[in-house]
């Protein structure tokens, strides 16, 4: 259970900071919006509706109540983002979703705080972005245990210029007796199917090489004019320009040519840093693969590799290297 | 120059830009006809004299509807290059081949996105299932592993290169050093009056070691033209011309799109060395002739490898060119002197030819003493192009 939560806390950590969005508006502040947010909640302020009052005040024209400001880019009840704006994806994981699935399914606004540096009028065309402030520490409260998660929304206007903040608080939790139910959200048993990696686009030219794989060969491309050998394969042979080839399996014995340890993006399917290497094959032919039981700090240039052959899900079949121990 | 040769035909007139920012809060054909527009008033040149166009892929304006929102009158040249920031200068290039055979007279060469608030390159590719085709299956030896942005593929081959030189991170971090000091008097850069230190940069988080954050240049939202008409008509102007004497393409030792993974020497631009070898003969120069340059600077790492292709200092060992503190203002060669891409804007290599016009004029911010030539690269990592620009 301490372990579940460190490898949780250290991946919704890595969420803070990272900007989501812009969330377009979709239409400018216009009056019949103001008019029927002021009607609604019982606000007969004239500067908001009284053209000919706001035009002689300060302001010289209507303003839009500051309080609104969350509304103004709201989805809208389709639930369909505005046009421009740019959603969420799959590298910027929400902190709310993480704990979900590990079972703090349960939630209660703490509080809202909004803050404003500037009007918004009529004709604005304002936009947020999100990012996740602050997460606490796992706290015991009256409700349950959970973490406290600040979002922190900056609204901003057709000229970039921040005119709104708004912090919104609120508490993720699981009950004493979600905590307690075996089976619940957050166990083995109910676990949302695992990433998967990113997909190869199969063709004509490269299709036998994965086919390879799923039965278990590393195979290279063969000249059978000249016998050369390449990879990535493809139709013609650079050095003779023959078409005619066919394939020689790889001992899947090689070094490491380069690498790379790949924090960013952190993608769900993979290990954090990811270790990767450009491995150079005894034969001659270099491939890029994930690096398998080394710490990514233990990677080095000319390190002896060999090709482990590993079914990472359903469809996809890939060669990994793990280092050669002597 | 030889008869026929480019060299000297055509110049670059006008330069115009939108703000440099991370939302730009307006459609991105918007920023397009803005700074067509913008580097036409600067030509002095009426938007209705337009007779070509040169974009390069990735940007989603196309070339007609530009050519109707400006009230263009008859199109004669368009173009649309591939390799992204590769093409940089090649945009260039084609607007000089076609002003100097004759084909047209005003050529504008713009690039307008709002990479940062539509689209972000760094986000990583997915799944390639659903296209292919040769090019995008190609991402297939890649993505299955993680190793899926830009900033991976070009990790790949600085890990190599700092093995073999005895590079280091450090290295790789005076380059955003510089770059940052130069944005921070340059009131248009997007880290105006925001330098850093070598410590900020070793104390950056790691996105694929050995690249840290601040190896990356920004993502950016922004526009930028260029105007390119003959050397004749550039004389009666109103500006300095900058004259086009090199301009170049280059595609060499088993090139790729960001990953030449497969060639012998994987810590060599050997693409870039063909745009240097072509510019210099073009331009009947020499490094020594090179006054400033603007190094493309989408990764730090392969701002070192370039410096040695284009010869301003031998294989291996641009890491003590650039720990002599020669890039930088009162060095052999200050670059990017507008910030760069780290350091202005990430607008794929377009800012960087506008600087490198604003130093021919003598009007740049961060202005080189007696600049003759400037030297100008594009997108590395992928076939490439380049510009000589002078007096
Ligand atoms: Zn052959």
């Amino acid at each position: 259970m301490e372990n579940n939560n460190k490898e949780l806390e250290a991946r919704m950590a890595a969420t803070i900071g990272v900007e989501v969005g812009p969330q377009r508006s979709w239409d400018p502040v216009n009056l019949p919006m103001i008019c029927h947010w002021c009607q609604a909640m019982g606000d007969d302020n004239p500067m908001y509706t009284n053209l000919e009052y706001a035009e002689q005040s300060d302001q010289g024209s209507i303003i839009a109540p500051p309080t609104m400001i969350q509304a103004l880019t709201m989805k809208g009840v389709t639930e369909t983002p505005a046009p421009g704006s740019v959603s969420r994806t799959e590298e910027q994981p929400y902190v709310l979703d993480m704990l979900d699935e590990a079972g703090y399914v349960s939630v209660v606004a703490v509080n809202c705080d909004q803050e404003y540096f500037s009007h918004v009028k009529p004709g604005d065309d304002i936009s947020h972005i999100m990012t996740i402030e602050s997460i606490s520490e796992l706290k015991h409260t009256a409700l349950g245990e959970g973490y406290f998660v600040t979002e922190l929304w900056t609204f901003i206007n057709q000229d970039n210029e921040k005119v709104a903040e708004m912090r919104f608080r609120l508490l993720k939790f699981k009950t004493p007796q979600q905590a307690q139910r075996p089976g619940s959200a957050g166990s083995q048993s109910n676990k949302p199917k695992a990433p998967q990696r990113p997909r190869p686009g199969l063709n004509r030219d490269n299709a036998f090489f994965w086919k390879g794989l799923k039965q278990g060969k590393l195979l290279i491309q063969r000249c059978t004019s000249c016998q050369t050998l390449r990879h990535p394969p493809s139709p013609m042979c650079p050095s003779c320009q023959s078409l005619d080839k066919d394939v020689v399996e790889a001992s899947g014995k090689g070094v490491v040519h380069s690498f790379v340890n790949l924090h960013h993006p952190a993608l769900p399917a993979f290990d954090d840093p990811n270790p990767i290497a450009l491995v150079e094959l005894e034969e001659g032919t270099r491939l890029v693969a994930g690096l398998i039981n080394i710490e990514p700090e233990d990677v080095r240039i000319g390190m002896p590799v060999k090709a482990e052959i590993t079914q990472c899900d359903d469809e996809l079949t890939l060669a990994l290297f793990s280092p050669v121990t002597e | 120059m030889a008869a026929g040769s480019l060299s000297g035909q055509a110049a670059i007139v006008g330069i115009g830009a939108t703000e440099f920012s991370k939302n730009s809060g307006r459609s991105e054909m918007t920023l397009a006809v803005e700074c067509v527009t913008s580097a036409l008033e600067d030509a002095g040149i009426h938007p209705s004299e337009v007779d070509g166009l040169v974009t390069f892929t990735l940007d989603n304006n196309p070339e007609i509807e530009i050519f109707r929102e400006i009230g263009g009158e008859e199109l004669k040249f368009f173009s649309r290059i591939h390799y992204v920031g590769g093409a940089a200068c090649a945009t260039v290039q084609q607007a000089a081949m076609a002003v100097a055979s004759g084909v047209c007279e005003v050529v504008v060469c713009y690039r307008a996105m709002n990479e940062r608030s539509e689209y972000r390159f760094g986000a990583g590719m997915q799944d390639t299932q659903a296209q292919a085709d040769f090019e995008t299956a190609h991402y297939g030896w890649y993505i299955p592993h993680g190793l899926v942005t830009p900033a991976s593929w070009v990790a790949i081959c600085a890990q190599r290169y700092m093995y073999e030189t005895g590079a280091t991170t450090e290295d790789f971090g005076r380059v955003a050093v510089a770059a940052r000091q130069f944005a921070s008097t340059n009131p248009n850069a997007w880290f105006y009056e925001q330098p850093i230190t070598l410590d900020d940069h070793q104390n950056s988080r790691w996105i694929c070691g050995p690249l840290r954050l601040l190896d990356c240049c920004q993502e950016s939202d922004g526009g930028v033209a260029l105007v390119i008409t003959s050397a004749e008509r550039a004389k009666k102007l109103n500006h300095k011309p900058a004259l086009i004497k090199g301009a170049a393409q280059g595609a060499c030792d088993d090139p790729q799109m960001m990953t030449h993974f497969y060639r012998q020497d994987i810590t060599r631009l050997s693409e870039v060395g063909l745009v240097a070898k072509q510019l210099y003969r073009q331009a009947g120069l020499t490094p020594d002739d090179i006054q400033t340059a603007v190094i493309y600077d989408h990764f730090t790492p392969f701002v070192l490898p370039q410096l040695e292709e284009f010869g301003f200092c031998d294989k291996g060992t641009a890491k003590d060119f650039i720990r002599d503190g020669q890039i930088t203002m009162g060095g052999r060669l200050p670059i990017n002197t507008h910030g760069g891409q780290i350091g202005e804007a990430y607008i794929h290599g377009m800012n960087g030819i506008a600087e490198a016009v604003r130093q021919v004029r003598g009007s740049a911010v961060n202005q080189v003493d007696q600049v003759n030539n400037v030297l100008v690269s594009a997108g590395t990592g992928v076939p490439t192009s380049g510009l000589i620009l002078g007096q």
